[in-house]
């Protein structure tokens, strides 16, 4: 009949629920890969009957509870405990194992908290700082996510078996080193949160900066960092800092489509076509973030999201609130990053001059060697019309560029001044 | 859970090899987590042992040439991980040297 679109329809359960029946099978039977495995089998088995038989009115509950007598046959199989059985196979009555069996309807395994707590128990567990930075990123993306290991391995730029063993090793590290399976008691909330969404901006930040034409599944990685943010602020509505992180990511996906011309050079902010930014994103996450910092916490992803918030709502380049972001980068962790930002607004509000100076203290710290600081110098001293210093810096930030888009767009500057 | 917290520092550790646990240790054993340890004498006192196709062969000193050696050890039995971790950092040689905690095989019940 209507394959394609049951097809369609499983691809959004797929990204909807992927999460939800892994949370919930971990939970019941404490084994990832069994669990993971599980859910394997359940969405193969959709794909089978659904064509046929329709998709069922609560397409998660029905996946679970497929997925969950999977994990039963294969516990009875290899015999384990009975007890481990017995709490399994609590999860649903008879009467679902039986709608499961004929693909009819089902009501919910869990009632909805125990459901979102799973879910969130994950995230904790995957981004627990016992595992290293790449583990955690890729454990959230192939458990929480549902990206195969391929293409996890894909957008990471690492062999298929390299990010296989990185799974596993991290999986078994779970399992024998006994990182709890759960959301941290609240003392531990303050370290471990940050752990959490340090990690969903470092999966949006690789998706965001991939260029135009590189690889899908990089790209799509901004879009499942910004699917797991949202999971987390509705899991954690009183943490301001998930709202602000996600207010932040949205505020720079709304300028998607004016980051790079066709051919893939890159557009910077003060060229970018401001009538095809989504107006109506941004004014959402502007809200978002007006609610959140109205809060009294702020954090660092709000101060982020208030400063993308100023280019954002700023109706020309020149329009732009350049004292405000400078006030706002003060408010951050003077990372070296952070203070070249600082200089560049400090720059444009009080004088290429001014900018400069502030500049030249950087330059002999570890940003000596990152190609946004000659680049940012060059820019200042076009500026002030030092075009001879300015071409100098343009070619330094050309040796140091990391990426052909940024290459041709400081070729294309540097054409400027010479 | 049983883990082993080994406890290394370089040369400059030695200086605190008297200084005890203190209120850790008091804090510790209430909870009843430590199930056995003890500080070590320096690495320059070791012997390292391998018998290599039948052959004894002993080495004076560490087995690793590295600057952080072990100078004692606890043997915990605690919840999990994040118990682990909680009771590692506050050991006072956290505070100059560095805790590897590492998991126990698990052996039959005893």
């Amino acid at each position: 009949m209507s394959g394609p679109s049951v097809g369609d329809r499983l691809d959004h359960v797929f990204r909807d629920e992927w999460g939800q029946v892994v949370a919930t099978l971990i939970g019941l039977t404490g084994d990832w890969e069994l669990a993971e495995e599980c859910a394997q089998e359940a969405f193969a088995t959709a794909l089978r009957r659904w064509p046929e038989d329709g998709i069922p009115d609560r397409p998660g509950a029905w996946l679970t509870t497929t997925a969950r007598n999977k994990a039963m046959d294969v516990l009875r199989r290899e015999a384990v405990g009975a007890a481990k059985l017995r709490e399994v196979a609590a999860m649903t009555d008879p009467d679902d194992e039986l709608a499961a069996a004929d693909g009819g309807t089902l009501r919910a395994p869990t009632d909805d908290s125990a459901v979102r707590d799973d879910r969130l128990r994950l995230m904790f567990t995957c981004c627990h700082p016992a595992l290293a930075m790449e583990a955690r990123v890729a454990l959230t993306l192939r458990t929480l996510a549902g990206l195969s290991t391929a293409e996890i391995a894909r957008a990471f730029l690492v062999g298929e078996e390299a990010m296989s063993k990185r799974l596993t090793r991290a999986k078994r590290k779970i399992q024998h080193a006994g990182i709890p399976y759960r959301v941290p008691p609240d003392h531990l909330l303050p370290e471990r949160t940050p752990a959490v969404l340090a990690v969903l901006y470092l999966l949006f930040n690789e998706g965001y900066s991939a260029s135009a034409g590189a690889d899908l599944v990089r790209r799509s990685l901004a879009d499942e960092a910004i699917r797991l943010t949202r999971l987390l602020t509705d899991l954690m509505p009183d943490e301001p800092e998930a709202a602000g992180l996600l207010a932040l990511m949205l505020l720079h996906t709304a300028r998607r489509d004016t980051r790079t011309t066709p051919d893939g050079e890159l557009v910077p902010l003060d060229e970018q076509d401001r009538t095809r930014w989504h107006l109506d994103e941004i004014a959402a996450a502007e809200s978002l973030l007006t609610a959140t910092l109205r809060r009294g916490r702020p954090g660092p992803y709000q101060v982020q999201a208030a400063i993308a918030a100023c280019h954002a709502t700023a109706r020309t380049a020149a329009d732009t609130d350049w004292p405000q972001i400078a006030a706002l980068y003060a408010q951050l962790d003077q990372t070296p990053v952070v203070a070249l930002n600082r200089a560049v607004a400090i720059g444009l509000a009080d004088g290429p001059a001014i900018g400069l100076r502030l500049l030249d203290d950087l330059a002999a710290g570890p940003l000596a060697g990152y190609h946004l600081l000659p680049a940012t110098r060059a820019d200042f001293l076009r500026r002030l019309g030092r075009t001879t210093e300015a071409a100098d810096a343009y070619r330094a930030a050309i040796d140091l560029a990391g990426t052909d888009a940024e290459r041709r767009y400081l070729r294309r500057r540097l054409a400027e001044v010479t | 859970m049983k883990y082993l917290l080994l406890i290394c520092g370089d040369e400059s550790a030695e200086a605190h090899a008297q200084d005890g646990c203190g209120d850790w240790s008091e804090e510790m054993e209430s909870r009843g987590v430590v199930e056995g340890g003890a500080g070590l004498r320096p690495p320059s006192e070791a012997t390292t042992v391998r018998v290599r196709s039948g052959e004894l062969l002993l080495t004076d000193g560490p087995f690793a040439e590295t600057k952080e050696q072990i100078g004692g050890f606890v043997l915990i039995d605690c919840a999990d991980l994040d118990e682990a971790i909680e009771i590692a950092a506050k050991h006072p040689a956290a505070g100059y040297g560095t805790i590897e905690i590492r998991p126990l095989l698990a052996g039959p019940p005893v």
